[in-house]
């Protein structure tokens, strides 16, 4: 570890943040277990969200995939699929929940600015200002084969897309004049003449000429996510987002190294490098002791990764249908053939799979692991498994150094994944200092601590570092 | 025919169907776009018995200042008020001229697995080229265009809720999988102006297709459940509703009644002052509730339900809550929904075959045949 000196605590006030992500569809999820419950019966939703804001959290998240995934142009059996829309969902939670922040994940390619910003503030009326958008990208055209647009759009624009559909959405956003409407039946109009600015705008993505149909709500816009980690995504963050859901939460090292990257992105546009949060994507496994938790990680993984899932998982590093073959023996024999991704199973990243089929090979040889054992101990990897104290005094030990502002749990069972977060882990890190022992806001965005919106700031303050 | 006479529904969008209703209001105008406002007026409608709510929507702002030009979205409003109401149905306007059909069916699927099957879908048209340059889209220009369009986004949306059999989740831990693929299915549809592969991202919605309710003379009889008719009499709307063509018929009727402060006349005075009551060629109740309790009791030999519209929300549902339905309760013309009950079959309508289910069977009949 790079700064392990107790005495040197970069922030010793810093406060750690929940989220938690409803993911749906993934093979971390378990559905084989007489424990896992509907991935669509509303009951589900509420039971995560009650939980999370009994723990409370900052923020509630649902995902969004526009296309059902495939492998090979057959539709992938193996995890959990089938959703609800986002924000339909989430403003149903709006009614059920009090404090907890709502987010949406939702395209900024195969939507437009009318409808999804309008969307996103009746989201954030209805919740009291506790919408929030976790803007995603895509330009693949096997998505767009769902939709009217249909899949146009270049590689390199998506980000240019984005920018230009949250510029527009700002400016939705920012159309009602603070106290528009009026406050007293007797008044001589609803709003105050003037009061609402018509938003045309034309650029390379968007030629609309609209009245904006919604007021702020009292956190003044939806709190902006994002979670793409190319540079061209950590650079789109910098300028545009107000929390990062990153992949960088496993180890302490390579957290800290991402967050200084950010935080230099930051300051190289303008903004203080504390105008963002940092909530790595991650998956806790809590035992009474350390052996507890171990087990209870094997049992897992063994649920997660079924011999279909590790010969699905490794048929996309090898490039290969590997479906006919025992997950229980050796790794294939075949060297790996690299393929073009057509997006139908989601942005994967492999480098370079002859690089990393070498390794898995020199280890499985090593060990003696089956393919399945490789894949459990070398595939995707995320998670902290621990006790309550072990596990508190380490994310303590994250966001005193810097490295995160806290996680967003992907629960690994629906819906009773959060619990031993909620009722274990949380009053350790409370005992610790770093977390919270009531909501002290009402919105999102001060739950998570963050400045007013990036347009409402005036010029000078927007470089003010706090 | 068996069980009550009539279903009745109520528009609940804004302050009422008079643009300047918010002048009579019972709140303030700030406080009309809040969670408190949307669950209150559900509350009332839920509690007074009525079978349906539906919300009005659109891209375009709801009217022009100064009367009310703010209103948050249909379906999350009736997401919202799907999680806080327990038995009555909930049907959002959603316009398909400009949507997208993918985004629009998983909304309102998932808005009927919220409501554990009480969600309903009101088809209407964006016709102000407004709406097209709100929207950043070629303008859909002529009715016959608009039509094609309204076909083809109901077409595609319903589609989609059958794209995933009922029991497309197999659960199999034998075999690790969680889904039968040859239960879900592509869609591939192919109209004039776009194409959509599918399957749904949501799995099929509890009532398997959500009530569709729409103008039979914009939408195809075919493609509804229940057809919106207007007429400005009873016998104009006895007509529409022979010719309707639809499993189910509604009729739609404005009504401003005498409430204890005012005549429903002298409230309709009081806000032409104001704005006009557009016409739409509704059949328009003007008076006391007894007289609508009459009216209904004559309507009901000709339609199947009734969409009321009221002036002032504030001021009419409490009058249809407190003497109308009861009236009607009492002569057994109307019934509330039974708490559990899907939307369908409060309506006596059927829970529809899955279309690629019953090709499927259809197939492999003919091929044990051979």
């Amino acid at each position: 570890m790079t700064r392990t000196d107790p005495f040197d605590v970069p922030r010793p006030d810093a406060q750690f943040h929940f989220g938690v992500f409803f993911q749906g569809v993934n093979h971390w999820t378990i559905w084989s277990a007489p424990e896992s419950g509907s991935q669509i019966d509303p009951a589900s939703f509420r039971r995560v969200a009650q939980t999370a804001e009994r723990g409370l959290f900052d923020a509630f998240f649902l995902g969004e995939g526009l296309r059902l995934r495939e492998v090979d142009g057959r539709i992938h059996d193996l995890d959990v699929a089938g959703r609800p829309d986002a924000i339909t969902q989430l403003a149903a939670l709006a009614a059920v929940t009090r404090r907890i922040g709502l987010v949406s994940t939702s395209n900024s390619t195969f939507n437009e600015p009318a409808d999804l910003a309008r969307r996103l503030s009746g989201l954030d009326l209805l919740s009291e200002g506790r919408a929030g958008w976790n803007v995603v990208t895509t330009d693949n055209a096997w998505t767009g084969a769902n939709f009217r647009r249909g899949g146009y759009l270049d590689h390199a624009d998506r980000y240019r897309r984005a920018e230009e559909f949250l510029t527009v959405a700002r400016a939705l956003w920012d159309g009602w004049e603070d106290g528009a409407v009026a406050g007293s039946a007797g008044a001589p109009a609803w709003s105050a003449p003037g009061a609402v600015r018509q938003v045309r705008h034309k650029g390379l993505q968007f030629d609309v000429d609209l009245a904006p149909t919604l007021p702020r709500s009292s956190q003044g816009h939806p709190v902006i996510f994002q979670a793409g980690d190319s540079g061209e995504g950590r650079d789109f963050a910098a300028r545009n987002a107000d929390v990062i859901f990153s992949a960088h939460g496993n180890d302490f090292d390579d957290a800290l190294a991402f967050a200084e990257d950010i935080r230099r992105r930051l300051r190289a546009v303008g903004r203080p490098d504390d105008d963002l949060r940092i909530l790595p994507g991650t998956e806790i496994i809590i035992g009474a002791t350390e052996e507890e938790a171990l087990e209870k990680k094997r049992w897992i993984r063994l649920q997660q990764v079924t011999p279909a899932t590790a010969l699905g998982i490794a048929g996309l590093l090898w490039g290969i249908d590997l479906s006919d073959r025992d997950a229980d023996g050796p790794l294939p024999k075949e060297d790996p053939v690299v393929t073009e991704n057509d997006g139908s199973f989601g942005a994967r990243r492999i480098a370079d799979p002859r690089t990393v089929v070498a390794e898995w090979r020199a280890k499985a040889e090593a060990h003696g692991w089956s393919l399945r054992e490789t894949v459990i101990a070398l595939g995707p990897q995320r998670g902290h498994v621990g006790t309550p104290s072990g596990l508190a005094d380490k994310f303590a030990h994250f966001v005193r150094h810097g490295a995160i502002d806290g996680f967003n749990v992907t629960p690994y069972l629906i819906p009773d994944g959060l619990d031993d977060i909620v009722d274990l882990l949380v009053p350790e890190l409370q005992e610790r200092g770093v977390y919270r022992t009531e909501y002290t806001g009402t919105t999102l965005r001060s739950h998570l601590g963050l400045r007013e919106p990036l347009t409402h700031r005036s010029a000078p303050d927007r470089r003010q570092a706090s | 025919m068996s069980g009550p006479a009539l279903h009745l529904a109520v528009e609940i969008d804004g302050d009422g169907a008079h643009p300047a209703a918010w002048r009579r209001a019972a709140h303030s105008p700030d406080q009309l776009l809040t969670p408190r406002r949307v669950a209150g007026v559900a509350a009332v409608a839920e509690n007074a018995g009525f079978t349906l709510v539906t919300l009005d929507d659109g891209v375009l702002p709801p009217g022009v200042s100064p009367d009310p030009v703010g209103r948050i979205g249909a379906v999350e409003r009736a997401a919202f008020i799907a999680a806080s109401t327990s038995t009555i149905g909930i049907a959002p306007v959603v316009p398909v001229t400009y949507a997208e059909p993918f985004h629009v069916s998983s909304q309102l699927a998932s808005l009927d697995h919220i409501s554990l099957g009480r969600a309903g879908w009101v088809v209407t048209e964006e016709d102000h080229p407004e709406a097209a340059r709100a929207w950043g889209r070629s303008v859909v220009a002529d009715a016959d265009a608009r039509a094609r369009e309204s076909r083809d986004g109901v077409e595609v949306v319903r589609a989609l809720w059958d794209s995933w059999e009922d029991d497309a989740v197999i659960r199999s831990v034998a075999t690790s999988r969680y889904l039968d693929r040859e239960r879900l299915h592509y869609i591939d549809f192919t109209g004039e102006t776009y194409a959509v592969k599918g399957p749904a991202i949501v799995p099929r919605p509890p009532q398997g297709q959500l009530v569709v309710l729409g103008r039979p003379d914009l939408v195809p009889a075919a493609q509804l459940d229940v057809a919106l008719v207007a007429g400005r009499d009873l016998a104009a709307v006895t007509t529409a509703a022979a010719a309707a063509g639809t499993p189910r018929v509604f009729a739609e009727v404005e009504v401003a009644l005498d409430t204890p402060e005012a005549s429903g006349a002298e409230r309709v005075a009081d806000l032409q002052r104001h704005a006009t009551w557009t016409d739409r060629g509704r059949l328009r109740h003007i008076g006391s509730a007894y007289q609508l309790v009459a009216l209904l009791g004559e309507l009901s030999s000709s339609v199947n339900g009734v969409r009321l519209h009221p002036l002032v929300l504030d001021e009419d549902l409490p009058v249809l809550s407190s003497l109308v339905l009861p009236a009607l309760s009492e002569r057994r013309l109307v019934a509330r929904p039974l708490p559990g009950t899907s939307l369908r079959s409060t309506l006596g309508l059927e829970r529809p075959a899955n279309r690629f289910a019953a090709a499927a069977a259809a197939a492999a009949a003919q091929e044990d045949a051979r």
